[in-house]
């Protein structure tokens, strides 16, 4: 390509930013009042985990590009310094934002509907405090490790994400002189406490730290406490593994993951209130300078939500409308899997349509006697996964069991670990990585032999081979025996099995080596049909773009006239609106109730259409430095539904956000039309086919057939 | 149905590659995978003669996989060949034993002329589109790393090859002990290939048209494969095609190319190479096309044991592809081309009619055909001498589709016709072969003899023979009016060693009229 005008990266946003513009979406959802006020709080504390994850792995990696002394602008032409300030000062206000939810909506509400939240202990009535005193003493005290310091005892390791309360003390026949002490929050108890009511409609908790603080002179018999104030930190924790030089890459995952707690300090959290010289002793010795520090107005780290959306009683107060995952009609129950894949391509859409078929080939293919061989590609899977379960009986079953597990599936490596370990027990054969790649595809594959010969089953999906995540996360999966597909799939394993690469592909497109210029093939042909006047037309739903080709790609065919859809979850450095493009792009964000996941590529092809869905998104890490697949939809019926989805997404007004040209983004509002809510539309649509599958089963009434003219 | 599972290991100078193929009657050949991994073997192979400890550890060890790979899909036989880097080492039978005793795969060591034969087979397995291209002049390029091979066809039938040791990592090798820049490689590459195309015109390829070049090789017909001109399919590509490939690869750097072409980085130099070659034997035979199947050995593996096994056929006659070619050597040294015919009939008449007795098969007999057919290459060179010369001519001539030791068989047979049999156990110059290859020497010498006998006076008396085998006795009927004394006085020698090997007595009548 050559240069444009769209080179400039005045066309392009910076993507940390861009990601907060997410979380703030995210955290949107939290203020809805048409929301169930306990899935608020949900929403709540999923911005403010995914606010934690942001910082181990985003910040920390600008703050080691800034200590680095590395300079080179981002894709919109900011330093890491830049943007390392834009960040403390967006996130400063995200988390202003959050507290602002949390303290004039939630906690309001929460008591407006009996749930009394005591946010500080010397709230406690008497006998509410007696309990609590009596929790601690029996419950908390034996589980706590104080920490004073002195001349004679270094400042403690503080843990990464924990939460812990500081103090100032004095001894009690001592000087005057004021000593930092330290307790850690103990993780392994519940954060938010019950407290048995006075009143029956009423219910009253209180955080944990506030037990402890009560309580806390208990802990330093020999001081007077002068002040006591939580405090959590924040450290470095994005792993750059040394591939090339770590001979066995197992080893040096488990010896980075005890390091891991060691890095480098990035954020620290205190209570609004906390008292200077606390304070000043703590950002001494974990140095750490102002603009990390968050000064919170309420409780810190608001993932407790998570927990207290679990309480017992509130259930009227939680999202109902969307039901469960549905039979797919494709899929009876107890049926042949395989049986099923030979009649057609089936497409699965999740959470909508159950995950019990996916796991189900891997179960029937274990029993299955005619089955040689199961190779798959495991990124994050659940714990006590029925998959893992199936593999380990398939293998020992005598079956040829392949499985590809990804170590560094981010903060999921101890995890992995163990259940690698113990398929290779079963005597599975497992491959742990590749080097300097990624694994991220997601790929299945069965080989059968049957009457004919043999053939392949293969499963292809967007997301993870996770039992847990299927029923949150929206994904698309397509179940095939189609020849071609088989042979791609069997060319996929023997690449990552470490053999060359296939003399050709029939199907699949593969990152990092061929992806990327197929995406860019794809998007330029829309422009050349633009071009001579054929028209152009693509829709695109991935979860992050902001890979620069890509971007500019689209630009340019936009610019040509191509008429482009993007439906982005997450992060977007595609700007709308710039010169000579005007409205050919827009993009749209849909945070609903599950997590936006599926990749779903439509490309119009002067009236010839293509479906394609991949696990890969549209940024550089995806497309470069991971093994990736994208894979096409062909058969009519199946693209038909994959354009529902689409056009249902691209219609939703009231879970889509639109991004403007100011770079901000604003929620549709249906009014005065017909309200669409995308995913619970789903949800519907699942549910009316699994009825109307499960009429024909039951009907005992026989249908004759009419005579035809 | 039946459908069998069967893996063909290729055990090559720079890869090792293994397919899995059903096969089966209904539905003929159908590849289920295609396993690949680099390893470069001939490098040290051809550098000392052996490979390395690392380099065979390696060896074995993605055999092991292979193996492992074989039994998840239930293979019930397989076929694994070593080529040059094999061939050539010089410990070959420790090395075999050793990989043998390490990952249970047996390996059978390929002469060039069957290596190419395999590769010829599994070109001539593509049915209609092989059959169609031999119509008109046609040419294959067999490009491998050590050495190329160029077939001519007459017709649609394969009447000379020729070995050229000209192959990419060879050239490679060559340039890189030149140490002259990338610019200058084009024109010594064409410095090489156009001296050796000019001699092999002159010999070999003569006035005849080549229209179409079949090219065999992994670096070219990947580049066809894949990027082909809109309209080309199935491995074609024009002359227009092939220059634009040629200007990428001038124009362009390595890295760039390897994205245009879509091909790994550490094959483009080797393709540089081919692409240089092939249109350089393209301009020199003035072809206006190629066209690059894709075929490997692995199907050239699958393909013989498929056809061994009755499973497929090919419609294209493989047998007379030897004959023709085995023809045209004849004739290039001056054969007597009406000799051999008589020869040919009678001595393949007595074969026929003796099967219970000496237990030979169809390949043997086609062996004894091609020793009639050359029975008297050696005259060119010295009449007196003809024996020794004919074994050495050949012995040094290719012949396509026969194996190192069929040849030797062939030699020594034409060998014998003319010379004193030597026997095992007490000559040298039949030691080095086994045993079993030595009794088919002798038993068909025995009959060459005799066919050579009753034509004696080279003036095709005989016509037409009858055999008939009593117990003891070999009755040759001839059915001739002219005076056989000659052959009957000198038959007696003959007749002696037949009735050593068959310990059966051959006896001449002459048909009453």
């Amino acid at each position: 390509m050559g240069k444009s005008q769209y080179d400039d990266p005045d066309c392009y946003s910076n993507r940390e930013l861009s990601w907060i513009l997410f979380d703030r979406r995210v955290l949107s959802e939290a203020k809805d009042r048409n929301n169930p006020l306990f899935e608020r709080l949900k929403f709540l504390s999923i911005s403010a985990s995914n606010l934690d994850e942001f910082f181990m792995v985003r910040v920390a990696s600008l703050m080691d590009m800034v200590n680095a002394g590395y300079t080179k602008p981002d894709i919109a032409g900011m330093s890491p310094k830049e943007q390392l300030a834009a960040i403390s000062r967006a996130t400063h206000e995200l988390v202003e934002e959050q507290y602002g939810v949390y303290n004039e909506a939630i906690i309001p509400q929460l008591a407006e509907n009996g749930l009394r939240v005591i946010a500080r202990q010397e709230d406690l009535s008497e006998k509410e405090a007696a309990y609590v005193d009596k929790y601690f003493e029996e419950n908390v005290y034996p589980v706590l490790t104080p920490m004073a310091v002195d001349s004679s005892r270094p400042f403690p390791l503080i843990r990464n994400k924990s939460l812990n309360l500081g103090a100032l003390v004095r001894k009690k026949e001592g000087e005057e002189e004021l000593e930092f002490a330290t307790v850690q929050v103990p993780s392994v108890l519940a954060r938010v406490v019950e407290i048995p009511s006075e009143k029956k409609e009423e219910k009253a908790v209180i955080l944990l730290e506030e037990v402890i603080e009560r309580n806390i002179h208990k802990l330093f018999l020999n001081y007077d406490i002068v002040c006591s104030f939580p405090f959590r930190i924040m450290r470095n924790a994005d792993l750059s593994i040394e591939e090339d030089e770590a001979e066995d890459l197992l080893k040096e995952i488990e010896r980075q993951l005890k390091r891991r707690q060691w890095g480098q300090v990035i954020r620290l959290e205190v209570e609004e209130g906390i008292d200077q010289r606390l304070l000043a002793i703590i950002k001494e010795e974990l140095n750490i300078s102002e603009e990390e520090i968050y000064k919170i107005n309420g409780p810190l780290d608001l993932t407790f939500l998570m927990k207290m959306y679990g309480l017992f009683g509130f259930d009227y107060l939680k999202e109902k409308k969307y039901a469960g995952p549905q039979q797919a009609p494709e899929f009876p129950p107890d049926c042949d899997v395989f049986e099923r894949i030979r009649q057609k391509d089936i497409l699965l859409f999740h959470p909508y349509e159950t995950f019990t078929p996916v796991v189900e080939f891997i179960r029937q293919a274990a029993r299955d006697e005619d089955v040689l061989a199961i190779k798959q590609t495991l990124y994050r899977v659940s714990g006590n996964s029925p998959i893992i379960a199936a593999l380990a009986q398939a293998a020992e079953n005598g079956k040829q069991v392949s499985v590809l597990v990804e170590l560094k599936a981010r903060f999921d490596e101890e995890n992995n670990i163990v259940w690698a370990k113990m398929l290779e027990k079963a005597g599975c054969h497992v491959i742990y990585g590749l080097v300097g790649l990624k694994t991220h595809s997601k790929i299945t594959l069965v080989v059968r032999r049957e009457e004919e010969g043999i053939r392949r089953y293969v499963h292809l999906g967007t997301g993870n081979y996770n039992d847990a995540t299927a029923k949150l996360y929206t994904d698309v999966g397509l179940f095939t025996c189609s020849p071609s597909i088989g042979e791609d799939a069997t060319a996929v394993f023997n690449m990552l099995s470490g053999y060359s690469e296939p003399l050709s592909w029939n199907k699949l497109s593969l990152a990092p080596l061929w992806l990327k210029d197929r995406f860019l093939f794809l998007i330029n042909r829309e422009k050349e049909h633009a071009l001579v006047g054929r028209g152009g037309h693509m829709i695109a739903k991935v979860n992050s773009l902001c890979d620069k080709e890509v971007i500019k790609a689209l630009y340019e065919a936009a610019a040509a006239g191509v008429k482009i859809e993007l439906i982005i979850r997450g992060i977007c450095c595609l700007k709308t609106g710039l010169p000579g493009i005007g409205d050919n792009i827009t993009v749209r964000s849909i945070v609903g109730n599950f997590l936006e996941h599926g990749r779903i590529f439509y490309f119009e092809n002067n009236g010839k259409p293509e479906y394609y869905c991949a696990s890969a998104d549209w940024m550089p890490r995806n497309l470069e430095r991971r093994v990736e697949i994208m894979f096409p939809v062909e058969r009519p019926e199946l693209q038909k539904k994959l354009m529902a989805i689409l056009d249902r997404q691209l219609r939703d007004n009231v879970k889509a956000h639109v991004l403007m040209p100011e770079g901000i983004y604003v929620k549709e509002t249906g009014e005065g039309e017909e309200t669409v809510n995308s995913q619970l539309a789903f949800c519907r649509m699942a549910v009316d086919n699994a009825r109307k599958q499960a009429q024909l089963v039951n009907n005992r009434v026989f249908i004759p057939e009419k005579h035809h003219e | 149905m039946s459908v069998k599972t069967f893996a063909a290991i290729d055990i090559g100078s720079y890869e090792l590659a293994m397919k899995i193929f059903e096969v089966s009657q209904a539905r003929g050949m159908r590849e289920i995978d295609h396993i690949r991994h680099s390893i470069d073997m001939g490098t040290e192979t051809y550098g000392t003669g052996k490979l390395s400890y690392e380099r065979v550890d390696e060896l074995c060890h993605v055999l092991r996989e292979f193996s492992d790979i074989m039994k998840s899909y239930q293979v019930e036989e397989y076929q694994a060949y070593g080529t040059s880097a094999i061939r050539e080492s010089r410990n070959r039978a420790i090395l075999i034993d050793q990989i043998e005793q390490r990952t249970g795969i047996h390996i059978d060591v390929l002469g060039n002329s069957e290596q190419r034969f395999l590769d010829y087979k599994s070109i001539a397995f593509q049915g209609e589109g092989f059959q169609k291209i031999i119509e008109n002049g046609t040419a294959i390029l067999d490009i491998g790393g050590g050495s190329i091979q160029i077939s001519l066809f007459d017709n649609d039938t394969l009447v000379s090859t020729q070995n050229m040791r000209m192959g990419v990592l060879r050239l490679q090798e060559r340039l890189d002990h030149l140490d002259v820049g990338y610019s200058q490689y084009e024109m010594l590459i064409r410095e090489i290939v156009e001296s050796q195309m000019n001699i092999y015109n002159k010999l070999y390829l003569k006035d005849r048209q080549i229209k179409s070049i079949i090219v065999v090789d992994d670096y070219i017909s990947a580049l066809v494969a894949r990027k082909a001109k809109d309209g080309q399919k199935g491995g074609f590509a024009d002359k227009k095609t092939m220059e634009y490939f040629a200007r990428l690869c001038r124009t362009k750097s390595l890295s760039e190319l390897s994205k245009a072409l879509d091909m790994p980085e550490e094959t483009i130099f080797l393709l540089m190479i081919s692409m240089i070659l092939l249109r350089c034997i393209m301009e020199n035979m003035g072809a206006e096309q190629i066209w690059a199947p894709g075929v490997t050995l692995s199907d050239g593996i699958a393909y013989e044991y498929a056809e061994k096994n009755k499973i497929i056929t090919s419609t294209h006659d493989f047998e007379k592809d030897i004959i023709a070619c085995a023809k045209n050597i004849s004739k290039r040294y001056r054969g007597s081309k009406k000799r051999g015919e008589t020869l040919e009939r009678i001595a393949l008449t007595i074969f026929d009619s003796m099967k219970k007795v000496h237990g030979l098969g169809a390949r043997e007999r086609l062996l004894l055909q091609i020793s009639t057919i050359l029975h008297d290459c050696g005259k060119y060179i010295s009449m007196a001498n003809l024996g020794e010369c004919s074994y050495s001519i050949i012995m040094a001539t290719e012949i396509i589709g026969l194996s190192y030791e069929e040849r030797q068989i062939v030699a020594n047979v034409v060998k014998y016709n003319h010379l004193d049999f030597d026997y095992y156990e007490t000559s040298g110059s039949l030691r080095d072969l086994d045993k079993e290859a030595y009794l088919k020497i002798a038993k068909l010498t025995a009959i060459l003899r005799i066919a050579n006998g009753l034509d004696r006076s080279h003036k095709q008396k005989f016509k037409n023979v009858k055999v008939a085998l009593k117990e003891y006795e070999m009755v040759i009927t001839v059915n001739t009016q002219e005076d056989i004394t000659l052959e009957k006085g000198l038959f007696g020698a003959r007749a002696d060693f037949f009735e050593e090997v068959y310990n059966i007595r051959p006896v001449i009548r002459k048909k009453k009229i």
